[in-house]
């Protein structure tokens, strides 16, 4: 539930669905999310929902703070929503020279690369947000047992389709980028495509995905980027 | 002889240090990770436009410290600067010092060499016509972090052409008295995490001066000054990021979320910088002092009209 409404500087409102992050408080931010869009509230011009917060940026030249939390607080998000959530699958590779973080997860975890690997292609992954870089899909839950700190020291630069975790999280590098997370393993995938204008995300948030271990011939048969 | 135009355009002599087609920039595309973008200082952009006679919001050439050095081919056109700039147009006989807030013509073959931003960090060319771009989500503002807008979102490098499609045909000269203001003083509203900081961390973040580093670029002011202590956590999760907003990592530094920042982040926010200084902020250069000051929600809002309302005085005396 959407417990409490606060400004972010003047031209955003802080919408706060409580600490808990999980799937149930996730759907709500979603449901806001969706509901919001649907509305075109004059003024708004960004959305961006997170595990459980969902910020609403407004243009201070058309509204205000105090007219947009108005319109949130009285908003109907009971109005049926057509779901368009897919299951995707995403292959992985996580062979020598993908895998950067392999010694590193082995040590921290105590468990064999082939255990990490094992529990980490054995379940279904809920995708809560996507962000930080253009298409980067924020998946949850990972197994109990593979949950570590982000490196010490992030790396400059993160190749493109890196497939990191990091607490009870997974992601995607969509671009070479900056970043913690450890890396297990690349996907030839293109997460994110800026010639589709209207939908350049591969993974939306309320997705579900799958990921699929792969060899390296599969991995450079498959190289779409 | 004649000679058989085959179009106008400008050659690129000198990519400068960061010049990149800019516009208002894109809406509604923060949840899938894509910021706003656009030009850094939104005043300025709107001056350059109205005087070579452009609509408010056409495509600019941003540039920081440093611009391009472009040589022109074609026909009469308008341009003008706007900014704190020191640049030369270069005719066929002479070379002048050009004066920002002034339109010139250009003729084919003159040049236009901006040398730098003085005191400060972007400036804006604006040329009187149509100019082949290409858009991205109803912009032409280029990202170069997403590799996203005009000119493949990569930043303008020399030897590469800017293709013009449509002068405009009113070539009237234009000018306004205009000199930009210095802020010293960037006047914020508390953030989300203001009570993740220490009695002493708060207080020296309001009344301590901290120095503009060289690490800022589109995306972010990096600043640094004393440690602002955190005693809760000094990560959150990650949540969704707005221009202006100051989060302060483990190190105690704070940084200000500029137009091409990250749209997620897992940094406490400690404020958030209020609209009507945003255009001013993001001149302050390396080594610019500043401090922060604490503003409430109605002040803010009623100072950004009335910064509204002096940018349309100007561009009405033109």
């Amino acid at each position: 539930m959407l417990k409490n409404i606060s400004n972010l500087g003047d031209a955003a409102l802080y919408c706060d669905f409580g600490i808990q992050v999980n799937k149930a408080t996730n759907l709500e931010v979603i449901k806001y999310f969706n509901t919001i869009r649907e509305k075109k509230i004059k003024g708004i011009n960004n959305l961006t929902p997170s595990y459980n917060k969902l910020i609403i940026s407004f243009d201070l030249r058309v509204t205000n703070f105090s007219e947009i939390k108005n319109k949130i607080e009285n908003l109907d998000t009971t109005i049926e929503q057509n779901k368009n959530n897919k299951k995707i699958e995403v292959p992985v590779c996580c062979e020598e020279n993908f895998a950067l973080d392999r010694d590193r997860l082995e040590k921290k975890l105590n468990l064999s690369y082939q255990e990490i690997l094992t529990k980490f292609f054995d379940k279904e992954y809920f995708c809560y947000m996507t962000g930080f870089i253009a298409g980067m899909p924020f998946l949850g839950d990972i197994d109990e047992n593979l949950r570590t700190q982000r490196l010490e020291t992030p790396r400059v630069k993160v190749p493109q389709g890196s497939v990191g975790i990091t607490e009870q999280f997974a992601n995607i590098y969509t671009f070479d980028s900056p970043g913690g997370w450890n890396i297990i393993g690349n996907t030839p995938l293109k997460v994110f495509d800026d010639s589709k204008e209207k939908d350049p995300n591969l993974i939306n948030p309320g997705d579900t995905i799958i990921f699929k271990k792969i060899s390296r011939q599969e991995y450079e048969s498959k190289n779409d980027r | 002889m004649r000679v058989k135009m085959i179009g106008n355009y400008f050659e690129i002599l000198r990519g400068g240090i960061n010049t990149t087609f800019q516009d208002k920039g894109r809406e509604n595309l923060y949840h899938i990770g894509i910021p706003f973008s656009g030009v850094m200082d939104n005043r300025n952009f709107l001056l350059a436009n109205k005087l070579v006679g452009n609509h408010l919001t056409a495509p600019v050439i941003e540039f920081a410290y440093q611009g391009p050095h472009l040589k022109y081919t074609g026909d009469q056109l308008n341009f003008v600067i706007t900014g704190d700039v020191i640049f030369k147009i270069k005719k066929k006989d002479n070379e002048i010092d050009g004066v920002c807030y002034q339109s010139y013509h250009l003729e084919n073959g003159d040049e236009v060499n901006i040398i730098s931003t003085n005191k400060s960090v972007y400036g804006y060319l604006a040329i009187g016509s149509e100019i082949d771009l290409n858009f991205q989500w109803n912009s032409c503002s280029i990202n170069t972090k997403a590799n996203i807008g005009s000119n493949n979102g990569k930043k303008l490098d020399s030897g590469q052409k800017i293709n013009l499609l449509k002068i405009n045909s009113n070539k009237t000269l234009k000018k306004v008295n205009y000199i930009n203001s210095k802020i010293e003083n960037i006047r914020v509203i508390k953030g989300t995490n203001f009570d993740y900081f220490s009695d002493e961390g708060k207080k020296i973040f309001f009344e301590k001066e901290f120095v503009v580093s060289k690490l800022s670029d589109r995306m972010g002011m990096r600043l640094e000054g004393p440690k602002i202590e955190n005693i809760i956590n000094t990560n959150i999760k990650s949540e969704g990021l707005v221009k202006g907003v100051i989060q302060v990592p483990a190190d105690g530094n704070p940084i200000i979320m500029l137009s091409d920042h990250g749209t997620v982040g897992g940094y406490p926010k400690i404020g958030v910088v209020v609209s009507v200084d945003y255009d001013r902020l993001v001149q302050l250069a390396p080594g610019s002092k500043v401090k922060f000051q604490e503003i409430e929600l109605s002040d803010a809002e009623t100072l950004f009209k009335l910064y509204e309302m002096d940018t349309k005085n100007l561009l009405n005396q033109i």
